[in-house]
């Protein structure tokens, strides 16, 4: 529990009566959530060792609601924390005590669905999986799929830049969103982008997706859908070693192909996932690879083939090709069942998210192991191999005293390497709070004062989802000064929160 | 002013700003006709012209701002590997060698080719860059991986800035495999409507196409679609293609020099090469053909790119009609090549409703706030708050 949070602001909390009751002017009946019992339901996100309920929750039905709400936080100088389903994995929506939080899950309505032009256009707490729901029949899906697809909304995802285990080929939302409506902190509502590719100025649309909720408020997205490829077919494939299964991943895409899913599972990943599915993975190997490969049946039956002829030139020890789809879905039961199969070895687990550049795997992995014994803990390792991104599973007991802090020492530890390697500290999970302090490693004070004068030009003072993201709040008017040419920055260091 | 170092760029962008005067970024030239008339001094970043770090199987390539686009794509060719948006380059249209583009150009007007149809647009590949600021501040953002949300997406905002915000020194982008094989399908005498219709049709099934276009013609209105990949896949996607077109007539195949022409057609814009006022429209694939039939009886001429999401038109009328055309089919225009009066009357950009175009400004004055790099190029006003 080493990451703090702004304190709360005690003027706030004494108006908190007033505040409801101005809330509830706005948004009528069961839309102002404001008793301490079921206030705890928001007090977390999926990063669960960090908890507090936010001083009321509301739920608006729509966007003239939203903007209402927010233009009077803004004029009351009150805190606004949005949350989509609160599946954030890097305490994005984690509550602030002093704040109102925005509850964006009943605009859950798809609005318009546009097969001429592959588009739909989505409210923004929709699930990720009720997209693909409903086009399907029409031969379309979407793309970007979060392990999460079945709760997580996509609202949170754009807030998110969200991936999954098809991005390499098919993209993270970023690529698959096109249009959003938004509303600023002031209460403006802008329509940014819409059912064309290039923007007709700034990109603002790719400038929200992945701004974790600080920069506005999504009430609508319009994403693009595809049509679903004709086959699927996967291999699962077992190397000796993580250098071979790491080569083989480097060759494939050498030979120009772009599978639709390529992951790895170290030794222990390996075992615990055959241990609670028992689809037949092979233990006796240091890398398990799951190349997946999608596109009309006489393309998959090509690829399949050349990959198993790259894998065995690698030393792979075990190598099968799915010949049907339940063949296909056992390969992946096992790598989708990791987190879970995780909870039948330890109480908890902690689950990290940088990238490396793929070269580099088997030296991070090699040293991951030495810091694994210096915190003490264990830990597993699934990588979505294909863009290099890692998720080490840091497993631990949160009722273990101390047990949680060395868990955080030990994710900290594993994402300075991964900086230090040329990579960075979230591939999909976002920053949220969990990275937010180790920024630093990654940018300086002047690359994050770029980012954060844009914070500035959506919201000046702050308000939405503060002490997120950025380790340090800077003031908007100490980051508009000018410096002196050749001097020192004058950016005073403001006390740590 | 052709600065060397990233201190020379600092020190540049602070003398401009202490004298008052503004910098117009510039790389190869090949977009100094694009916008209106202006007096500014030029920050000439050729000097950053070399590719810093290309790691084929990374799928990641580094490069200064100032690298031209033939260099980039020889090397990338002979891996086996391309810049999958087809980086467009505007020197064919102003009547310049092809190639002298430079890398910065092409991701700071954020401007693709026909694969932005199927691979994203120099958006999506660009991953991170090096730059300095209208403050005089060198920084980064993005990174160099494929995959990474780490802090906000500044290289969105890099895409299409039009050197407005800073002036990047070094750009990061994803590369990607070419396809090992190429044909191209061309149905021949569809009306705009229906061309875009029946490239609607393929794009609704799995048929994975890279590209899809219409250029109308004297002889022939050819619709044409490029599939890429490996042999039996491409076969099989022909079959389905063909299935799928089996009402409008046998499509003719073509490979070799007739694609290539077809497609080159796409980037030289030769087909509109009438000494006429030249826009670039984007609207949703529907949106082509209402943009034609509102502004050939007035005597446009045009081709589609993008399956129709993208059109190329000539037109001497009003320039109002032809934004009012764009807007109506939902989208916008962007004014590519005019005379000097014209330029000098019409924004090359579309005009952005009002409360876009003042988050925008605020968004440009956080990166610039003594507005160095606002040259008049743009025809809209400084800072709207």
């Amino acid at each position: 529990m080493t990451i703090c949070m702004p304190a709360p602001d005690q003027a706030v909390l004494a108006r908190r009566e007033q505040i409801v009751a101005a809330l509830r002017a706005i948004v009528p009946g069961e839309g102002v959530i404001s008793d301490p019992p079921s206030l705890k339901a928001y007090e977390t996100d999926a990063l669960t060792a960090y908890r507090q309920p936010p001083m009321v929750a509301v739920l608006p039905t729509t966007v003239e609601q939203v903007a209402a709400v927010l233009s009077w936080c803004r004029r009351e100088g009150v805190k606004v924390v949005p949350r989509g389903a609160g599946t954030s994995l890097s305490g994005g929506s984690l509550p602030l005590a002093d704040s109102v939080l925005l509850c964006m899950a009943r605009f859950n309505r798809i609005l318009a669905v546009d097969y001429e032009n592959r588009t739909a256009v989505v409210q923004p707490g929709v699930t990720n999986l009720a997209v693909t729901r409903a086009v399907e029949a029409a031969g379309f899906y979407y793309a970007p799929d979060p392990s999460s697809q079945i709760a997580c909304s996509i609202g949170g995802n754009v807030a998110e830049n969200s991936g999954g285990v098809h991005c390499l080929k098919y993209g993270l939302t970023t690529n698959n969103v096109i249009g959003l409506e938004i509303v600023t902190i002031d209460g403006e509502v802008l329509r940014l982008g819409g059912g064309h590719l290039d923007p007709a100025g700034l990109d603002l649309v790719g400038l929200m997706v992945g701004s974790e909720g600080l920069l506005a408020v999504v009430t609508e997205v319009t994403v693009r859908i595809l049509p679903k490829p004709q086959t699927a077919r996967a291999l699962l494939i077992g190397f000796p070693t993580v250098e071979q299964g790491g080569q083989c991943v480097a060759d494939v895409i050498a030979a120009g192909v772009i599978p639709s899913g390529m992951e790895m599972m170290d030794r222990p990943a390996i075992a615990a996932a055959e241990a609670f599915v028992n689809v037949g993975y092979p233990l006796d190997v240091d890398a398990l690879l799951i190349v997946e490969l999608d596109g009309p049946g006489a393309e998959c039956d090509h690829l399949v083939e050349a990959v198993q002829a790259i894998a065995l030139r690698n030393g792979a020890v075990s190598c099968r090709a799915s010949t049907n789809e339940t063949e296909r879905l056992s390969f992946w039961a096992g790598r989708k069942a990791a987190f879970p199969a995780m909870g039948r070895i330890a109480p908890d687990f902690y689950c990290m998210d940088g990238t490396i550049p793929r070269r580099r795997l088997p030296e991070v992995l090699t040293r991951m192991t030495a810091l694994s014994k210096v915190h003490g803990l264990a830990v597993a390792n699934v990588f979505h191999a294909g863009d290099g991104n890692l998720h080490p599973l840091i497993l631990y007991d949160a009722n273990a005293p101390g047990e949680l802090d060395r868990a955080e020492a030990f994710g900290s530890d594993i994402l300075r390497l991964c900086v230090e390697v040329g990579g960075v500290l979230t591939g999909e999970h976002g920053v949220g709070i969990e990275k937010r302090d180790l920024m630093p490693v990654m940018f300086t004070q002047t690359d994050l004062a770029h980012q954060q004068r844009v914070k500035c030009a959506f919201d000046p003072e702050l308000l939405l989802n503060p002490g997120k993201v950025f380790p340090t709040l800077h003031r908007c008017a100490e980051l508009g000064r000018t410096h002196v040419h050749g001097g020192q920055m004058r950016f005073p260091e403001l006390p740590r929160f | 002013m052709k600065p060397e170092t990233t201190d020379d760029v600092i020190d540049a962008i602070f003398d401009a700003a202490r004298a008052g005067e503004t910098l117009e970024i510039r790389g190869g030239g090949s977009k100094v006709l694009i916008g209106a008339p202006h007096e500014a001094a030029i920050l000439d970043m050729t000097s950053f012209g070399a590719v810093i770090d290309y790691d084929p199987p990374e799928l990641v390539l580094t490069a200064g701002a100032g690298t031209p686009l033939s260099t980039i794509e020889a090397l990338l060719d002979a891996e086996g590997q391309h810049l999958a948006f087809e980086p467009f380059d505007h020197g064919p249209i102003f009547g310049q060698a092809v190639g002298a583009a430079t890398i910065g150009g092409v991701v700071a007007a954020g401007v693709s080719g026909s694969r932005r149809l199927s691979a994203g647009g120099a958006r999506d590949h660009l991953l991170g860059f090096e730059a300095v600021s209208g403050r005089g501040e060198r920084f980064v953002a993005g990174a160099k991986v494929v995959k990474n949300v780490t802090g906000y997406d500044l290289p969105k905002l890099a895409a299409g800035s039009w050197g407005r915000l800073f002036a990047m020194t070094e750009v990061t982008l994803k590369v990607l495999p070419k396809g090992r094989e190429r044909t191209t399908l061309a149905l021949d005498g569809l009306t705009p409507k229906a061309a875009q219709a029946a490239l609607a049709r393929v794009l609704a099934a799995p048929t994975d196409i890279q590209a899809a276009a219409v250029l109308p013609g004297a002889r022939s209105s050819l619709t044409a679609i490029r599939l890429e990949g490996f042999g039996p896949s491409i076969a099989a996607r022909v079959e389905m293609v063909r299935a799928l077109w089996s009402d409008l007539g046998a499509p003719m195949a073509l490979s070799g020099a007739d694609a290539d022409a077809l497609w080159n057609d796409l980037k030289t814009l030769a087909p509109l090469d009438d000494g006429r006022p030249l826009w670039r429209i984007n609207t949703p694939p529907s949106g082509g053909p209402m943009v034609v039939e509102a502004l050939a009886p007035h005597g446009a001429r045009w081709l589609f790119d993008w399956a129709g999401g993208l059109t190329w038109l000539t037109f001497d009328g009003d320039p109002a009609l032809v934004r009012a055309a764009a807007g109506a089919a939902g989208g916008h225009a962007v004014l590519v090549r005019a005379d000097e009066r014209l330029r000098a009357a019409t924004p090359f950009l579309h005009p952005l409703p009002s409360g876009v175009a003042r988050l925008e400004a605020r968004i440009r004055a956080a990166f610039d706030p003594s507005g160095v790099f606002e040259t008049g190029r743009f025809l809209d006003t400084r800072h709207a708050d």
